[in-house]
């Protein structure tokens, strides 16, 4: 059982591996991610919001829904835990 | 050597989260399976922050006073903000997964997957 | 949390550290603007502080300060004060948080009214995270307790 786990593991790291020679390289400034809608967040945070730090801004304000769900989700959990740990009536 | 320096991270992130997988598949303790999935979660929030980052450039703060702002000097602030939702999702998700795996040590007195399942034939 | 000890130096210790702890988690919550920090930082730092309370003396001592009940109150209001900030953007003619809209009932002006409502939901956040790390740690934590 272990064996066949061991296999898929080094079979699955194996191929990610391989797929990380199209990634861009590390610290490279024109790699994908960096070029779609984050240079009008960092350009415009300040313009727009007053705020300096654009984690936060983009965090509260750009997506904001974002925040509101993964907030219930927090909370969701919190009443998860309750329900699943406290006896109720005894 | 260019290729091993620009890549050797994501090889990192990738080592990290074959352990947590290993432990996942592998491991017979639900106790240990619920720490390899940390360890899962971490590698991939490590992977995210990493591919945000620019080489020469500074954290997602603007200093006081500047007006005029260019994107290259500072890092992508967008895996950032994803992280810091998945990070405290991770929190929430293990609370919720102790107290589960609370509710299957009252009811079969072991974490042991085996046992658990003999129990059930 | 069953054989409580009593010693002598880590409670004194951290009855002086706890408040130390609170007032930064406060200031990384409000201070979230320009420094690294937020609602989630500030809300798990609060937390931790209640969790060391309950490490450090009992979980008795912790639940007279932040009941199980007003746990689970503070983080349904962390919630409700987020989605009322943006219900309020609805009833001032915009949209749904965009926070802009406050301006009509903050004296500032609207570019000034979007950091003070990043400010308000900050609030909320924060208060959610602490009140369910304190929640989560107590329905954990005092199960134990009645085992034994």
């Amino acid at each position: 059982m272990k064996l066949i786990a061991l296999i898929a593991v080094s079979l699955t790291g194996a191929i990610l591996i391989y797929g990380t020679a199209d990634m861009p390289d590390w610290g490279d400034p024109g790699s994908p991610a960096s070029l779609h809608v984050s240079p009008r967040y960092i350009e415009k945070s300040v313009e727009e919001t007053q705020v300096p730090n654009i984690v936060t801004s983009v965090l509260a304000d750009y997506r904001g829904y974002d925040t509101l769900g993964e907030t219930t989700v927090i909370f969701t959990a919190g009443i998860a835990c309750i329900l699943l740990i406290r006896r109720f009536g005894r | 050597m260019e290729f091993i320096i620009g890549k050797y991270n994501y090889w990192i992130y990738i080592c990290l989260m074959m352990i947590g997988f290993y432990a996942m598949i592998g491991k017979r303790n639900l106790v240990k399976k619920l720490i390899g999935m940390n360890i899962f979660q971490t590698s991939i929030i490590l992977f995210f922050v990493s591919t945000g980052s620019k080489k020469g450039a500074t954290i997602p703060i603007v200093e006081h006073g500047a007006r005029a702002v260019e994107a290259v000097r500072y890092i992508n602030p967008l895996p950032h903000v994803l992280m810091l939702t998945a990070i405290v999702v991770m929190v929430s998700t293990f609370g919720v997964a102790l107290a589960l795996l609370m509710m299957i040590y009252r009811r079969y007195h072991t974490l042991e997957e085996d046992e658990i399942l003999g129990f059930r034939k | 949390m069953t054989s409580r000890f009593d010693d002598v130096i880590i409670q004194t210790v951290c009855r002086i550290l706890i408040p130390f702890i609170q007032i930064f988690g406060l200031y990384v919550i409000a201070h979230g603007h320009s420094s690294p920090g937020g609602g989630f930082q500030g809300g798990v730092i609060l937390g931790a502080s209640f969790i060391l309370l309950c490490l450090s003396y009992d979980i008795k001592e912790m639940k007279r300060r932040l009941s199980r009940k007003r746990a689970i109150l503070f983080s349904a209001l962390g919630v409700i004060i987020y989605a009322g900030i943006g219900l309020l953007c609805l009833l001032l003619d915009g949209n749904y948080l965009d926070y802009g809209r406050l301006h009509r009932i903050l004296p500032v002006d609207p570019v000034r009214a979007r950091s003070m409502g990043i400010l308000g939901i900050e609030i909320g956040v924060g208060m959610t995270v602490m009140a369910v790390m304190v929640t989560i740690f107590i329905d954990l934590a005092s199960e134990e307790e009645k085992r034994n």
